[in-house]
Parts: structure tokens; C-alpha cells; sequence
């Protein structure tokens, strides 16, 4: 690996090419596999980021990208820079911890750490600074009141060993009264711009570069010739799953496609009858829409991950890796959502009902990708989706609930009762269903499907919970669906649900 | 001649002192020599920068930067190795064949090394033998160490790993510590401390429970995982950069391993990304490995262990099994009875003595026992050899008594607060179990009828039940405990420390000593020690790495004690550096008018300041400094300290093992929803005692971060192993400590004040590390008591921990049961 900081301009499809706190960086011969964290630390021996456990769960690699926007300004969000890939810098603004201070002076987010002893050992800080960073940056561009909410999403990805958080959270509060001081890199107005340009050309050269290499093709065409030509080259979006392969068990990944820039799986598209979704589209950029559409679904998102892998993860990438305890396929089933698969020899659409064949085998073909995901849309339903996990935050569901019906003249229609963690892959459970369809939703019904569910399901034992606690929760979480139903709730409208949990 | 630097500031600069603060400062070194109690006379400031300043840490700014740089930060010279470890993957048989001809043929292996590669010692057991440097034959847990391989780059290194042919003859593995303590399997003897006729207690006592808890381990996560960096000397030996808890012990290690005297191996350890027990002992294995291959080839070397490996290779703290059998009057008050907590040890011995040790001694947490037998086992499982881990096994066994208190409460129908409080140490009621008195007797009641005052305890215990009453789903729960934790180390020669303090001729402090910092604050406590007997500001006071070839035989930083025995040390330093300089300012100074008047002279505010009012001479600290160089007088000194009073003895199992108690309370309230298990913890209020504080802001920030951290513990931090002895919860995916939405929402806590420590510790403060931890302890008695209504509060839950939403769910679905089938679901007789 090699690391230059100079302006020239040759066409080298396997350097990577990026702004670094404000300077133009080149880095060439960067292998297909090597993260942003290890481009940092090593390469350009900035150790200021760490490394706390290289699978996205800690925080302590958190950074900043600043993409161009249309309105010519950079949008920074959060990312683990462990399970980023480093080509994924190619033309966007990379901000570390290093890049935040003027000389001497702390940016906000730095003052009002130290002023609040928000750091122990220190070494989840620079993480945590550089959440507080974007915290702050978005606040500049889009004020908002910094609600309980607000904050857990922006530092729910950040693990700290030492606080317990509290001056944490009074930092993140006091940012805005610490003097406005800001990098000398945010000076230059021009930044934005040179990001942009920098951002249009580098894409047009490394776009069909050769194999063995990190490919970053722009258009759906472009991704259908290399899928023609590279069956076997893996697809990376987020890489927020695909990462753990190589930092946590060593594989491989020399052959790699990358799917985040393809135009048309980063649209979201409105139809009368629904809404078309690019595979490519990250969690974040998908919030909005589920918020207003799918209440639901969106409220889950707040306990999907955390921001730094919201920010990258992806729809496709959830449907493609078909763990038995991904979030969104039981949602997706509950929806009755369809997918759109492509590639060389055309595309075909299929009910995601038809994808998901066997624990993490789907119907997608060696050179197929998925394109998008359709959500339809429907006045009437209702959807209701539960997540159990350890912990609320950031953690991976035991079970995941999605419920969804229409009430017709009091009874239960187009009833679809979907899971994760119940079984080899996300699953609706039929039987019970039948026992809700066209049913009130009284306790006879209710206890019905129970025993359906019962009588369907067996789930595993595993680190996240026992088959008995699995299937006593699946249960009672039925039962939660009943009594939120219950049109006279028990007694004086006592709650069924922890507020925080609520979905 | 050498030149003297160019002191800023001019002699007056600074005319106006606050004589109140030097009254109070001789009021204060007074105070410091008598035994007993006082009153606390001095509650703010003693100059600028000193000690009782919530200054901030002495690394903040370089935390907030990432300049503070951690081992793996550390620059290495080009062609410096990384070395990867290969790993048992079972957890008990024997080493039957290592093919390793694969691993040293992959690209960039450099060096590989085994069992019959170490020089000297082959074992690096800290206190008693039994943890081999890498496998013999012997396996004796999945993740134990069975070669290294050196590397030019780390995925080189850890690729090559995976090429060992590795032959095994597996035998099952022991992985119940229960079982194992009955076939009698234990890393060392068991020990049994007993006051009383406690049989014939049990025989006569109006009521008698029994119960029985499982208690889990708990993981560090120190965030910055183990990891050191070699380089080799000039001559045999090495220079060991390490994330170390315990540099001596390492530098010990390091020579025996490599066969060479100690005073050819220097352990340096400037900053750990979080210690939390975790690199007390269990730092010194790599350090060793990486010492051999720097031996060996001649290269600096580095060992970073990824998470996993980390996880699955180091222990972690004891998961135990307690049992209780204890008599009780009408009131619920104890009688006594019998104790047995069997702590789960792992492979080996490591600390595991004396940390069940302190699980006995807080068997009792803040209760009379009455007449009890406290037996301590030590049980060997297949598993990583458990280790120190804050509260050092005091955790553990004050879960047994905090069980039981609940249950008599739910027994005698009382409110569970009343139980405690009847129970607490009294007047006539004062000595512990192993002999001890128990000194401040009314501090804990005291914490704890202005926490039940201030946390609005009873007011809010009658809106819960009404609340409960109603809502079938959500149940509240709400509970106080209090700790009462023994401070000093239980290991008596252990309880000593030394500094090394030198003064530069511009003035500047360079303040060495045996201490590691690894977040506590304990770097910035010492400065301010040191600031505040020399009359400086902080900002001219440093710290640097903690090193063996500066302060030597120091003990590790743990047992809370880091700024009760380094400060002293410090303090010593600087007091006779102090009187060195005022000895010699009362001769030198007004030499022609026969000198200062010694008695009057004093450092306040970086002046040398002699007689009061008006006419005080003010000689510039940094002028003071300059004279006693051309003076010739020394500008180095080096302080001891050891702990008074302290002594146990194991045969009779009587004594005083703790210099003092530290104490504190704490409220927790939860909310349970009892169809899914899951809950949250609404609020929490917290009264802790540090005595007078060194570093409120520090103290505090020990107070939150111990019992969130004793939160995680008892709620989501859970270990699980498969049958095989694999750790299945090997990374943070899966192993979950609190994130940041799990900090209540309404988090009150305050430090006690107007007790000083009654012990003539530093400036009368109180260690703090470890006892806030289990103050966390109410969190669990919380969700108790919500589990409990119920059974409208007259059954008791089993509920072993971490209490998972899992747990949680499946105590509710059998409390319900029981309701159903009538069926007693409790747990206690
Ligand atoms: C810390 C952490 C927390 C997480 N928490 C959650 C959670 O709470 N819930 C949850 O469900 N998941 C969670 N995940 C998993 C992961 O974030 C999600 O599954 C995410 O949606 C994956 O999207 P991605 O774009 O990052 O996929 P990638 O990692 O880029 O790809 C995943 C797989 O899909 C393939 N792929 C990607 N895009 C396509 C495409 N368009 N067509 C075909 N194949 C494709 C890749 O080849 C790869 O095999 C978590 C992961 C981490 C690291
Ligand atoms: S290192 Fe832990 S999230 Fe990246
Ligand atoms: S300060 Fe140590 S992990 Fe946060």
C-alpha cells in the first residue's frame, strides 16, 4: 500500500482517492478487503480512531463522511470505519477525530467532553466525539430539540465501559453553549465542491475496473455486465454484514462488487399502488418514508442496529442475507412485499413469500442481485411490530413480531402473523393466521391461534435465548396484540407495553 | 556551570492569599495524624488545583483529540512483528500432535514458538501455579494458548494460525461448578469462617429460610482489549509497553520467563483503554509471549488480541453458586445460620483464593449475621481462569444476603426496606462474621434514612402498589440497598506504595509512582496530592508512564486502594520535599537578618510564603526551586507508604482485614412488562460515602460508571458456553453491556457529606472504585419486587441473574402458573 497527498490525476481504478479532514488524500494498491480502519491506522497512521472489536458493535472506530448534497454542501453521517470498506471513501470527505480541533482550540463536541468529564479511560471517546460531531453538524443544518430519542439514536452505537453515559448525555447537551469553533478544513468554501467534483470523476474512472478488485459500477447496466462477467464476485452494499466474513472470520474477500452507487437501486419510488424501494437505499434515507407510511416499520428502525450501520446497512442487503433473525423479512412477509430480482438474463419479480428458501438459501441466482422491494400500499391495514432482545439497544431480536391485518365490520382480515428467530429462516405461520382470519379478536381466537403457534413452531436454542423463552414470548406476543385490540382496555387504560418498546 | 531557565512572572505576581486556606490546611495536616473520627471542618477548597477540586482527568484533552495514545497506537520501527496466538479448541484432553510445518511455510511467518520454546519459567501463575505459558500436553479450556506465531503484518500472523494440524485426545468437559465442588475438584482449599453456635441458632429460631442463586460471571469489555509491544534491549533484556494493571508483576513474569534478572526487564504502561480487574493478572501471559519472540529475534514485537480471542482466552469474573439456610425473629431480624457461596474458579487458581475470600467477608454485606457459618469453595471447571474483576467476588457474595433479605421481608410480610433496616450493623450488633468492628456505625443509617428521605421511598412504594394493583401487564418495582465494602487488600503485603518525585529548575514537578491509570482518575488524584503539598497549580505538576525503573515491587492497581496507597506515597514524596525546601528557605532567605522563621513558613499558591498579614515575604516558587539548586540541596524524593492496622488470619479466620468500610445506598424503580420480560429502570437515587472527596467530579463519575457497570452485570450481560465449553457469547454482538438508552432517565446521585473517613487515609477520603458496583444491586431486588406483586407481594421470585428479559419472562410465567395451579412457585422453603 502506498499513501500520496499530492493533485495529479491518474486514472488508477485501485487507488483511492478521497479528502481526509480537509486534504486531498491518494492511496494506491489498497486491497479489495482492507477496511477504513486499517487504511487509517495504517497507511496514513492516523491511530486516533480505534479498533474495539472490528464487527461495527462498539463505536470506537466512529467517523464521519461527508457527502455532497444537491444543495452543494457535505452531509456527514457516522460510520464504523471496522467494517467499512476503504474504497467506500473513494471521493467523499473522510472527518476523524483528528480534524475536529482548530490548533488548540476544541470543537464543540470536544469541549463540552472534557467540560462534562465525559471520558474515563478514553478510549471509546473519539468515537463518541466524532457521534457528537455529526450530532452537532446536523443540528447546524436542521435544528431539532435534542429529545431522549434523538439522543439514544445518535449515541446508541457508541459503547462506553467506563461513564455509564450520564455526563455523556450531559455533554451532548451542553455542545451548544461551548464557543463556535470549528476546523479550519469547514473554512474553505470551496471544500464542498472540490468533494463533489473529485466525487464525479473518480467515479467515472474506477467505474469496469479489472477483477481482483474493488468494482464501484454506477449504473443498473454496468452492474448486470459485471454480474455477466463476475458471477462469482461478491455484491457489497452497506457491508455491514458482508465485513464480519473477513475481521471476524478471516475470509477471503478479494472479488467485490459494490452495489452502493448504482443510480437505480438507490431510488425509492411512489406508485398508486406502493412503493418501489432500491435495494441500495440505506436505512437512513429509508426513514422518512417508513415514518410516514409505515409507522410500524419505522419505529423498529430505532432499534435496528445503530445509527453508524443504519447509515450504510441496507434493505437489499437485509433480504439478500436472509438470517433467520433479520428485522425486516418478517415485516416485509407481514406486508406482503415483493422483490425484484435482475441480472444478465433479465429480471423477474417474485413475493418475498417465494425468496426465502432454507437457513440463508433464497431463490437469487449466482449472477442475480436484487433490485428493489415493492411495499404496498394499503389504506386499511394495520401493522404492528414487536422486537424482544437482550438489550433494547442496538442488539439483535430473540424474536421479532409483524403483525398485520385490516378490521372489517369487527372481524380480522388478510391476517399474516410473520416471525423472525422461530425457525431456519423469517416465516409466516399459516395456521394461526387461519385461526385469526375472520375472527373477532376476543380470547377465543386469540388462545386458538396461541395454540397454533405453538403447535407450528420450533424454534432453537442459541446465544440469544432458549427455545422455550422463544416460543412463550412468540406467544405472548399475541397475546399483547389481543389486548392492544381490545377496544375497552383492561380497566382505565392501563398500558400493555412499555413505552420504549412500543412499536 | 548549568544554566537555570528563565522563570515567567514576576516575584509579586500573586500578593493576595487567602490566608483562610493555609489555616485550613494546617487544620487539615492535623487532622491527618490523629486515629480518630472528626468532623468535617474543611468542605471546599484548599488553594488553587488542589486535592478536593473536580479537576478534569490529565488526559481529557488528549482523549477528546486522539492524541492520548494507547499500545497499538504506539509507533514501531518498519520491520516490527505481529503475533498471532493458536488456541485449544476443545476444552479438556490432551495435546496429542502440532503440526506446525504448514503455519511456518504461510507468507510472512517470521517465528513460531511453543511449549518448549520458553527459556525459564513455563508458568506464569501469578500467586499459586497452574497456568501454563502455552499447553504442555494438558488441555484445560477451549481458548487456551498453544502456540504464537510471529508475523510481518497481523492478518498475515492470524492467517497462519489457522494452518495448525492440531490432534487432540478430548475428554468431556467439567463445566458445573456445582458438580465439580461435590466431587471436590477445586483450585484451592476451602475456608470456613464461623462466630457463634450458628447449628443451635437454626435449631431454635422462630422462622428459617433456605435459598439458593445462581450468580453470573461478567466479561470486562475493557474497551482497548490486552495488548503489549517488546522491543529488546541492548543487553539481555526487554522494554515492555503493556495495557497492564500490574507492571511488577509483569516485569517478574517477563525475567522468569525469559530467565534473566528483573533489573533487565522494564514494564512501562502509560494509559489502559479500561482495566476494570482485567489486566491484573491476565496482561503478564502476553507480555511473556511477545517477550520470548523479541528474545528471539531480535525485532520489536506486538500482541493485539482480537475481541474474540480475548473473550474466549482471558477469565472473567467468578459466576457462583450461593446457597443460604439463615434463622430469624418475628421482625425478620437474623439470628444466624449457614452461608455457602462456591465460586466458579475456571482451570486454575489465579486470584481465585482470595477473591472468594472476599465474597466471605461480604456474605454479610451491611447486616449483623447473628451466629453464621461462612464457608468459601473453589471450584475448577474447564473454562479460562477467573479473575479479579471490580468488587473482587464482594459482588457475589453480597447477592446472597440481598436475596435473603427480600425473602424474609416477603416471609414476615414486611416491606423489604424495613427488613434491611432492622438488619443493618448497630450498636451491640457491630462485629462482622470474621471479627471485625464495624467502626462508622451510623453512617450507613444515616446514608440511608436521607436516600429513603430524598428518593421519596415510602410515598412512592404506596403509588406503586396502587399502581400495580391496577395494571395487569406493566408491574413497578422498587427497591433499596445499601453496600458496605471493606477497603484494603486481603493479601496484607499488598498494602504498600511508593512515588518518586523530582523537581525540575524551572520549577516544574515530575510525580512517578507504582499506580496505573486505566480511567479511574487516579493519575489526577496524585497530581492533585502532590499540587496541594506543595502549594502548586495542577497545571504544574505531570505525570508520566508508570514505569518498574521508577518506582520498583509495586503491587497492582486494584482493591480500590490505587489513590489511598499511591496518594499516601505521593503525599509522603512531597511532604519531605516540602520541609527539605522549607529547612533550607529558612536559612538561606534574610540570611543577614538571621534567616525566616521556620515555624511561620509555608507554599501556598506557588510562593514561598513567610510570617502573615502585610509583611510576609513572597518568595516565587520557581525562585525558591533555583536557590536550593545552587544550594545543593536534593530536588528528588521518594515516598513509602503502607497501610496500618490491618491483619487476618486464615487459621482462626478472625481479624481486621479492611483498613475501613466504604458505604453507600441506592434506589432503583423499575418497570417490568411481564408478557414479554422486558423492562426498563425509570429511576435511580444514590447517596455514596468517599469520605471527603479528593475529586468530586471523578468520584462521581466512579459512582455512575460502577453501577452502570453493576447494572449490566445483573441484567443483559450474559455468558453463555455450549456443552462443549465453547464461550458462544464471544463479542459484543452478543454480549451486551448497558448502551447508552439504558441509563435511567432520572439518575440522582450524590456523594455523603460531613463524614470524613474515620482512618487517616489521604486527606481522609475513601477509596471508590469498586463499592459503588454493587449498589447496582437494587436494580435486581427492583425487578424482584415487581415480579413479586404478583403474588400481590407475599411470594418471593426466583431470579437468578443477569436477569434477561428472558429470565424475567420465564420468573413471571411461573409465578403465574403457580397462581393458577396453586403451586408454590417460591423458591425459599
Ligand atoms: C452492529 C450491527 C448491528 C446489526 N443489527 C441488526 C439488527 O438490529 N437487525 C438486523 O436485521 N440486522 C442487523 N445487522 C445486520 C445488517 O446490518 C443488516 O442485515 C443490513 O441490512 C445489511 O445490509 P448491508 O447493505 O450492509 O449488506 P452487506 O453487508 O453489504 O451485504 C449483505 C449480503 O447481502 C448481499 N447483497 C447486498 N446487496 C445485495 C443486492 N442488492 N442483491 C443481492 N445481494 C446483495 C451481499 O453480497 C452479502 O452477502 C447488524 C449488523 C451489525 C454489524
Ligand atoms: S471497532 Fe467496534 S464498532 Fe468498529
Ligand atoms: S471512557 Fe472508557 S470506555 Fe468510555
Amino acid at each position: 500500500m502506498s499513501v500520496a497527498s499530492s493533485n495529479n490525476n491518474v486514472a488508477d481504478p485501485a487507488m483511492i482517492d478521497f479528502y481526509l479532514n480537509g486534504k486531498r488524500r491518494q492511496c494506491a494498491d489498497i486491497p479489495p478487503d482492507c477496511s477504513m480502519l486499517e487504511l487509517l491506522r495504517g497507511p496514513l497512521g492516523h491511530t486516533g480512531t480505534k479498533e474495539g472489536c472490528a464487527s461495527g458493535d462498539c463505536g470506537a472506530c466512529t467517523v464521519a463522511i461527508g457527502e455532497p448534497t444537491a444543495d452543494g454542501s457535505l452531509n456527514y453521517h457516522t460510520v464504523n470505519a471496522c467494517i467499512t470498506p476503504a474504497h467506500q471513501a473513494q471521493g467523499a470527505h473522510l472527518v476523524t477525530v483528528e480534524g475536529l480541533s482548530r490548533g488548540d482550540a476544541l470543537h464543540p463536541a470536544q469541549a463540552a467532553m472534557v467540560e462534562c468529564h465525559a471520558s474515563q479511560c478514553g478510549f471509546c471517546t473519539p468515537g463518541i466525539v466524532m457521534s457528537l460531531f455529526v450530532l452537532h453538524e446536523t443540528q447546524r443544518t436542521r435544528p431539532a430539540p435534542f429529545t431522549q430519542q434523538r439522543l439514544e439514536s445518535a449515541l446508541g452505537g457508541n459503547l462506553c465501559r467506563c461513564t455509564g453515559y450520564r455526563p455523556i448525555r450531559d455533554a451532548a447537551l451542553q455542545m451548544a453553549d461551548q464557543p463556535d469553533t470549528h476546523p479550519t478544513w469547514a473554512d474553505d468554501p470551496s471544500l464542498p465542491g472540490a468533494v463533489a467534483s473529485l466525487c464525479r470523476d473518480v467515479m467515472g474512472r474506477t467505474e469496469g475496473a479489472s477483477p481482483g478488485h474493488y468494482t464501484i459500477p454506477r449504473s443498473l447496466e454496468a452492474l448486470r455486465e459485471l454480474k455477466r462477467e463476475r458471477p462469482e464476485a461478491r455484491l457489497v452494499a452497506g457491508a455491514t454484514d458482508l465485513w464480519l466474513e473477513t475481521t471476524q472470520q478471516l475470509k477471503p474477500l478479494d472479488d467485490l462488487i459494490d452495489v452502493s452507487r448504482v443510480e437505480e437501486l438507490n431510488r425509492v419510488e411512489a406508485h398508486p399502488e406502493g412503493w418501489w424501494v432500491g435495494a441500495a437505499v440505506t436505512y437512513s434515507r429509508l426513514a422518512p418514508l417508513l415514518d410516514a407510511e409505515f409507522p410500524a416499520f419505522g419505529r423498529l428502525l430505532h432499534r435496528f442496529a445503530s445509527m453508524q450501520i443504519r447509515n450504510r446497512g441496507t434493505l437489499g442487503g437485509n433480504v439478500a442475507n436472509a438470517s433467520p433473525i433479520g428485522d425486516c423479512p418478517p415485516v416485509l412477509l407481514a406486508l406482503d412485499a415483493r422483490l425484484l430480482l435482475d441480472g444478465p438474463d433479465g429480471e423477474r419479480d417474485m413475493p418475498i413469500d417465494a425468496f426465502f428458501l432454507d437457513y440463508k438459501q433464497t431463490a437469487l441466482k449466482a449472477n442475480e442481485f436484487i433490485r428493489g422491494i415493492f411495499l404496498p400500499r394499503s389504506e386499511a391495514r394495520q401493522l404492528k411490530v414487536w422486537k424482544l432482545s437482550k438489550r433494547r439497544e442496538d442488539d439483535i431480536s430473540a424474536v421479532l413480531a409483524a403483525f398485520a391485518w385490516r378490521l372489517e365490520d369487527g372481524v380480522m382480515r388478510d391476517v399474516r402473523l410473520a416471525f423472525g428467530g422461530m425457525a431456519a429462516i423469517p416465516l409466516r405461520v399459516p395456521a394461526a393466521e387461519a385461526a385469526l382470519e375472520g375472527q373477532k379478536p376476543d380470547e377465543a381466537a386469540f388462545a386458538e391461534a396461541k395454540r397454533a403457534l405453538r403447535r407450528e413452531l420450533s424454534p432453537m436454542s442459541d446465544v440469544r435465548g432458549s427455545a422455550e423463552y422463544r416460543l412463550v414470548a412468540a406467544s405472548n406476543l399475541l397475546e399483547r396484540l389481543r389486548l392492544s385490540l381490545d377496544m375497552i382496555p383492561t380497566d382505565n387504560g392501563m398500558e400493555v407495553m412499555l413505552d420504549a418498546y412500543a412499536h | 556551570m548549568r544554566t537555570l531557565t528563565k522563570l515567567p512572572g514576576s516575584p509579586n505576581a500573586e500578593a493576595d492569599v487567602a490566608s483562610e486556606s493555609a489555616h485550613a490546611r494546617k487544620a487539615q495536616v492535623g487532622r491527618n495524624k490523629g486515629d480518630g473520627p472528626l468532623a468535617r471542618d474543611v468542605t471546599h477548597d484548599q488553594g488553587q488545583g488542589n486535592a478536593s477540586h473536580s479537576r478534569q482527568h490529565e488526559s481529557a484533552i488528549k482523549h477528546v483529540t486522539g492524541r492520548a495514545a494507547y499500545i497499538d497506537d504506539m509507533p514501531a520501527p518498519a520491520d516490527a512483528l505481529h503475533v498471532a496466538l493458536g488456541w485449544s479448541p476443545v476444552a479438556h484432553g490432551r495435546l496429542t500432535r502440532l503440526e506446525l510445518e504448514r503455519v511456518k511455510a504461510s507468507p510472512g511467518v517470521v517465528d513460531v514458538i511453543t511449549f518448549v520454546d520458553i527459556p525459564g519459567h513455563t508458568d506464569v501463575g501469578p500467586i499459586f501455579p497452574g497456568d501454563p505459558l502455552f499447553v504442555d500436553d494438558a488441555i484445560s479450556y477451549l481458548g487456551q494458548c498453544l502456540f504464537a506465531v510471529a508475523a510481518d503484518s497481523h492478518k498475515a500472523a492470524r492467517f497462519a494460525v489457522t494452518q495448525a494440524g492440531i490432534e487432540i485426545d478430548e475428554r468431556p468437559a467439567s463445566l458445573d461448578p456445582v458438580a465439580a465442588a461435590e466431587r471436590e475438584e477445586f483450585v484451592r482449599p476451602t475456608h470456613v469462617q464461623e462466630s457463634g453456635d450458628w447449628q443451635q441458632v437454626l435449631e431454635g429460631a422462630p422462622h428459617v429460610l433456605a435459598g439458593e442463586q445462581f450468580v453470573g460471571g461478567q466479561e470486562h469489555f475493557y474497551l482497548e482489549g490486552q495488548a503489549c509491544l517488546v522491543a529488546p534491549t541492548e543487553d539481555e533484556g526487554v522494554i515492555v509497553y503493556t495495557s497492564n494493571q500490574h507492571p511488577s508483576e509483569t516485569q517478574k513474569l517477563v525475567a522468569e520467563v525469559l530467565d534473566i534478572p528483573f533489573h533487565a526487564v522494564t514494564v512501562e504502561t502509560r494509559r489502559m483503554g479500561g482495566g476494570f480487574g482485567g489486566k491484573e493478572t491476565q496482561a503478564s501471559p502476553w507480555a511473556c509471549i511477545a517477550a520470548i519472540i523479541a528474545r528471539r529475534t531480535g525485532r520489536t514485537t506486538r500482541i493485539r488480541l482480537p475481541r474474540a480471542e480475548d473473550m474466549r482466552a482471558t477469565g472473567k469474573r467468578h459466576p457462583f453458586h450461593n446457597r443460604y439456610r439463615l434463622g430469624f425473629d418475628d421482625q425478620g431480624v437474623l439470628l444466624g445460620g449457614d452461608i455457602t457461596v462456591i465460586g466458579d474458579c475456571g482451570y486454575s487458581p489465579d486470584l481465585s483464593e482470595a477473591i472468594v475470600d472476599r465474597a466471605m467477608f461480604h456474605a454479610d454485606n451491611a447486616y449483623s449475621l447473628g451466629q453464621v457459618r461462612v464457608t468459601g469453595q473453589r471450584a475448577r471447571t474447564h473454562t479460562a481462569s477467573n479473575t479479579a474483576f471490580r468488587g473482587f467476588g464482594g459482588p457475589q457474595g453480597m447477592m446472597v444476603i440481598e436475596a435473603a433479605m427480600d425473602d424474609i421481608a416477603r416471609q414476615v410480610g414486611e416491606d423489604p426496606l424495613t427488613v434491611r433496616k432492622r438488619n443493618l450493623y448497630r450498636a451491640g450488633r457491630d462485629i462482622t462474621h470474621y471479627g471485625q468492628r464495624v467502626e462508622q456505625l451510623t453512617l450507613l443509617h444515616d446514608i440511608v434514612s436521607q436516600l429513603e428521605e430524598s428518593s421519596d421511598y415510602w410515598a412512592r412504594r404506596q403509588a406503586i402498589r396502587q399502581y400495580n394493583a391496577k395494571s395487569p401487564i406493566i408491574k413497578k418495582g422498587l427497591a433499596l440497598t445499601p453496600v458496605k465494602f471493606g477497603i484494603s487488600f486481603t493479601a496484607k503485603h499488598l498494602n504498600q506504595a511508593g512515588a518518586l518525585l523530582h523537581v525540575y529548575t524551572d520549577g516544574s514537578v515530575m510525580i512517578n509512582h507504582g499506580g496505573t491509570e486505566m480511567g479511574q482518575g487516579l493519575h489526577t488524584k496524585v497530581c492533585q496530592v502532590v499540587a496541594r503539598e506543595l502549594g502548586l497549580d495542577m497545571d504544574q505538576v505531570r505525570i508520566s508512564a508508570t514505569r518498574t525503573d521508577k518506582v520498583p515491587n509495586t503491587s497492582p492497581t486494584a482493591a480500590s486502594s490505587g489513590a489511598d496507597l499511591n496518594g499516601m506515597a505521593a503525599k509522603d514524596a512531597a511532604s519531605q520535599l516540602r520541609e527539605r525546601l522549607l529547612d533550607f528557605a529558612a536559612t538561606h532567605f534574610n540570611a543577614e537578618q538571621g534567616g525566616l522563621d521556620r515555624e511561620g513558613l509555608r507554599l501556598e499558591n506557588g510562593t514561598l510564603i513567610a510570617g502573615d498579614g502585610p509583611d510576609a515575604k513572597r518568595i516565587p516558587w520557581g525562585e525558591l526551586v533555583q536557590a536550593a539548586y545552587l544550594g545543593r540541596i536534593s530536588l528528588s524524593a521518594k515516598g513509602f507508604y503502607s497501610t496500618p492496622l490491618i491483619h487476618y488470619d486464615r487459621e482462626t479466620a478472625k481479624g481486621r482485614p479492611f483498613y475501613y468500610y466504604a458505604h453507600g445506598a441506592s434506589v432503583s424503580e423499575v418497570s417490568v412488562d411481564t408478557l414479554s420480560g422486558e423492562y426498563q429502570v425509570t429511576r435511580v437515587d444514590i447517596l455514596h460515602d468517599v469520605g471527603d472527596s479528593l475529586n468530586p467530579a471523578i468520584d462521581i463519575g466512579q459512582v455512575e460508571g460502577g453501577f452502570i457497570q453493576g447494572m449490566g452485570w445483573l441484567t443483559t450481560e450474559e455468558l453463555k458456553w455450549n456443552e462443549a465449553g465453547r464461550l458462544v457469547s464471544d463479542g459484543p454482538a452478543t454480549y451486551k453491556i448497558p448502551a447508552f438508552g439504558d441509563l435511567p432517565e432520572v439518575f440522582n446521585v450524590a456523594l455523603m457529606q460531613g463524614h470524613p473517613n474515620s482512618q487517616a487515609s489521604i486527606y481522609r477520603s475513601k477509596a471508590v472504585g469498586e463499592p459503588p458496583f454493587m449498589l447496582a444491586i437494587s436494580v435486581w431486588s427492583a425487578l424482584r419486587d415487581a415480579l413479586s406483586s404478583l403474588t400481590d407481594y407475599h411470594k418471593s421470585p426466583a431470579l437468578d441473574t443477569p436477569a434477561t428479559p428472558e429470565r424475567v419472562l420465564l420468573a413471571a410465567e411461573s409465578l403465574r402458573q403457580a397462581a393458577v395451579h396453586g403451586t408454590d412457585a417460591d423458591d425459599s422453603e
